[in-house]
C-alpha cells in the first residue's frame, strides 16, 4: 500500500459526549485507506455505532475533525456523504414500499440521477432482483438485511459503512456477505465494518481496531497484530504419559494436559531464540519421547481480552 | 442543490398518499358534502343570505380552510414523524441534503396534496351550489400559501412530537377550535360585541376573510392584511424549521 497516498477518511481527536453527559468517544484518532478493509472490533456499548454514526452525520461530534477524501464532514457535507452509503444495525425499512422503489429513493435521496441498470446490478448480486417488486414487509430478516445493503450501494458509494453485518445473521448470508465485501474490495471500496466477534473480524479484514469503552486501545495491520501478539504453542503428544514435568525442564514452562499425555510450550514467535531445539533436545535428554507435534496460534480472543483488560487497568490502576 | 434528493423525498410522499386514497381524498369529500346538506340545505335554507351572499356558498371558502388547515398539518406531521419512528430517518440523515431540500420535499409534497384537496373541495361544493369566484388567482394564491405554511407548522409538529398522541392533538385541539371560530360559518357580526374583539385574535380569522373575499368580495378585514399575516406565519415556520435544524432538534444526537 502506498502509505504516502492521502487517508480516505482521517479521524482527529473526535470526542462525542451525549446530551446526558456520557461520553462515548474519547480522542479517536484514524486514518483509513482507500481499499482497505478494516474491522472496528470491540464489545456492545464499546462506541462503534457512535463513530460510524458520527462519520455518517447522524451524530453530531463535540469536538474533532474528520475528513472523508480530503472534505471535512461538516463543511463540506454534500460531498463526503455521497462517497458514504451505510449499512446500520437495526433493520429499518418501509414496510410498504416496494423493493424497486425503495432503492430507486435511496439512489435518488443521494443525489444521483436514475439509473435502473445499476440498481439492477445491485439487486442480482445480492439475490434480490426476483423480489424487486414485492413490498419490503414480505421480505424475511436475512433478505431485508441484503436489502439494506443494497439500499446502501445503490448510489455506488467509495466509502461502505457495515454496522454488525452479520449479527442475527445465518452461514449462508453471512459467506455473501463476505463475497460481496470482496468484489467491492476488488472495486477499490473502502470498508468499514464493525464486529463484536474476533473470528469475523480475522476473517474478512486488513486492519483491526479495537475499541472499547470509547477508546481506540490500538490499530494494526491484522497479520501484524497477529503475530506481534501472537504467542503460538507447539502441543507435543507423548508416547507414553508421564505423572509431572521433570525438574530439569522447569525453565520451560510447560503445561502438561490430557492426563499427562500431552505438553505445552508456549514461545513467542518475534524473539529471536524461540528455545524450540532446545527444548526438544533436553526432552530428548530426560527420556521422554512423543509421537506428535504441532503449533496453534494464540487466538485474536485471547489478544482481545488481554488488550482489554490491559487498557482498564491503566485507567483503574491505583497511583504509583 | 441535491435536485434528485428533493424529487425522491417529494415521490416517496406522493406515493404514501396514492396508497391511502380513501383516508386523504374520498373522506373529506363525503365530510364536505355533509356539510352542504346539513349546514347549507337544513340550517341555510333559514338563514338565507349572509353580506347578500347564500349561507350555502357563504361557508365554501370556510370549508375550504378547515380541510387545508388539517390536511396539510396531518400530512407534513406524519409524513416526518413516521421516519423517525421506525428509524428509516438515520438514510435521511446521512444523506447529502441539506435542512432546506427536507423541507421543500416533504413540505412540498404535504402542500401539493393539500392543494388538490382544497380543488377537489371547490368542485365538490360546485355540485351543491351555484359558485362565484371574483379573483380566481388571488383564491389560488391563499390556497397555496395556508397550504405551504401550515404544512410547514405540521413539519415541525411531527419532529417535535415523540408519541401518536402528540400528533394528532394539535389538530384536534388547536385547529378545529381555531377554524370553528374564526368566522368559518358565520360572519362576525353576527357575534355579541365581546366575542367579536377574541376572534380578532384568532390567526385563522384572517385567512378566511381573505380568501372569502377572493370568492365574494366581502372580508371581516382588509384582504392585504390577510395576506401579510399568511405571510408572517409562514416566515415564522420557516425560521423554526431552520433553527430545529441547525441545532438537530430532536433527530440528530
Ligand atoms: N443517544 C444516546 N444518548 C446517550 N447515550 C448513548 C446514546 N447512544 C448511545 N449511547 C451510549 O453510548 C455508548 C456507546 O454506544 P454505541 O456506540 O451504540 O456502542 P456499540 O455500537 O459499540 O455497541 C453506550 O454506552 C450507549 O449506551
Ligand atoms: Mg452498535
Amino acid at each position: 500500500m502506498d502509505v504516502a497516498a492521502e487517508p480516505i477518511l482521517s479521524i482527529r481527536n473526535l470526542n462525542k459526549t451525549y446530551a446526558d453527559g456520557f461520553q462515548a468517544l474519547k480522542d479517536i484518532n484514524l486514518d483509513i485507506h482507500k481499499g482497505e478493509i478494516i474491522a472496528l472490533l470491540g464489545p456492545n456499548g464499546a462506541g462503534k455505532t457512535t463513530l460510524i454514526s458520527a462519520i455518517c452525520g447522524i451524530v453530531r461530534p463535540s469536538s474533532g475533525q474528520v475528513t472523508v477524501a480530503g472534505f471535512d464532514i461538516v463543511k463540506d457535507f454534500r460531498k463526503t456523504r455521497s462517497l458514504i452509503g451505510l449499512v446500520p444495525q437495526e433493520l429499518t425499512t418501509d414496510a410498504f414500499e416496494s423493493v424497486w422503489s425503495t432503492l430507486a429513493f435511496s439512489r435518488g435521496l443521494f443525489g444521483k440521477a436514475p439509473d435502473a441498470a445499476h440498481l439492477e446490478e445491485v439487486l442480482r448480486a445480492l439475490s434480490l432482483w426476483d423480489k424487486k417488486d414485492k413490498k419490503i414487509l414480505t421480505l424475511s430478516g436475512g433478505m431485508k438485511r441484503r436489502l439494506m445493503i443494497a439500499k446502501a450501494l445503490s448510489h455506488q458509494p467509495s466509502i461502505l459503512f457495515l454496522d454488525e453485518p452479520t449479527a442475527g445473521v445465518d452461514v449462508s448470508l453471512r459467506k455473501d456477505m463476505w463475497n460481496i465485501v470482496n468484489e467491492l474490495k476488488d472495486e477499490e471500496v473502502t470498508i468499514i465494518l464493525t464486529t463484536h466477534y474476533i473470528e469475523e473480524a480475522e476473517e474478512i479484514a486488513d486492519r483491526i481496531g479495537i475499541i472499547n469503552n470509547g477508546e481506540l486501545i490500538l490499530v494494526q495491520e491484522k497479520a501484524s497484530l497477529m503475530s506481534k501478539l501472537g504467542k503460538k504453542q507447539l502441543h507435543l503428544d507423548l508416547a507414553a504419559g508421564i505423572d509431572s514435568i521433570p525438574e530439569q525442564l522447569s525453565p520451560y514452562k510447560l503445561e502438561l494436559t490430557s492426563e499427562g499425555n500431552r505438553l505445552i510450550y508456549t514461545f513467542d514467535t518475534q524473539s529471536e531464540h524461540t528455545g524450540i531445539t532446545a527444548l526438544l533436545d533436553d526432552l530428548n535428554l530426560a527420556g521422554i519421547r512423543f509421537r506428535d507435534l504441532n503449533t496453534t496460534q494464540r487466538s485474536l480472543e485471547d489478544i482481545f481480552v488481554n488488550l482489554v483488560n490491559e487498557s482498564s487497568e491503566e485507567n483503574t490502576g491505583a497511583p504509583v | 442543490m441535491n435536485f434528485y434528493g428533493v424529487m425522491a423525498i417529494y415521490k416517496f410522499e406522493m406515493a404514501r398518499t396514492g396508497r391511502t386514497l380513501i383516508q386523504s381524498i374520498v373522506a373529506p369529500v363525503i365530510t364536505t358534502s355533509l356539510y352542504f346538506i346539513v349546514f347549507g340545505a337544513a340550517i341555510g335554507s333559514r338563514i338565507q343570505q349572509v353580506e347578500g351572499v347564500s349561507y350555502g356558498a357563504f361557508i365554501v371558502p370556510g370549508l375550504i380552510m378547515l380541510n387545508l388547515l388539517m390536511n396539510s398539518i396531518s400530512n407534513a406531521s406524519f409524513g416526518i414523524y413516521f421516519p423517525k419512528f421506525v428509524g428509516t430517518v438515520y438514510e435521511m440523515l446521512s444523506a447529502p441534503i441539506s435542512t432546506f431540500e427536507v423541507v421543500l420535499g416533504y413540505v412540498g409534497a404535504a402542500a401539493t396534496k393539500s392543494v388538490l384537496l382544497g380543488l377537489i373541495i371547490l368542485a365538490t361544493a360546485a355540485v351543491f351550489i351555484d359558485l362565484q369566484i371574483a379573483h380566481p388567482v388571488i383564491m389560488m394564491l391563499f390556497i397555496v400559501l395556508t397550504a405551504a405554511s401550515f404544512s410547514l407548522l405540521g413539519f415541525i409538529l411531527g419532529i417535535w412530537a415523540d408519541n401518536f398522541e402528540k400528533l394528532s392533538v394539535v389538530p384536534m385541539l388547536l385547529v378545529t377550535p381555531l377554524v370553528f371560530l374564526g368566522g368559518s360559518f358565520y360572519s362576525t357580526d353576527m357575534l355579541p360585541p365581546f366575542w367579536q374583539t377574541v376572534t380578532l385574535f384568532n390567526p385563522v380569522l384572517y385567512l378566511v376573510s381573505g380568501l372569502r373575499w377572493s370568492f365574494y368580495e366581502i372580508a371581516e378585514v382588509n384582504v392585504l392584511v390577510s395576506l401579510a399575516s399568511i405571510v408572517a406565519f409562514m416566515l415564522v415556520c420557516l425560521g423554526i424549521v431552520y433553527y430545529m435544524f441547525r441545532t438537530g432538534y430532536k433527530l440528530r444526537v
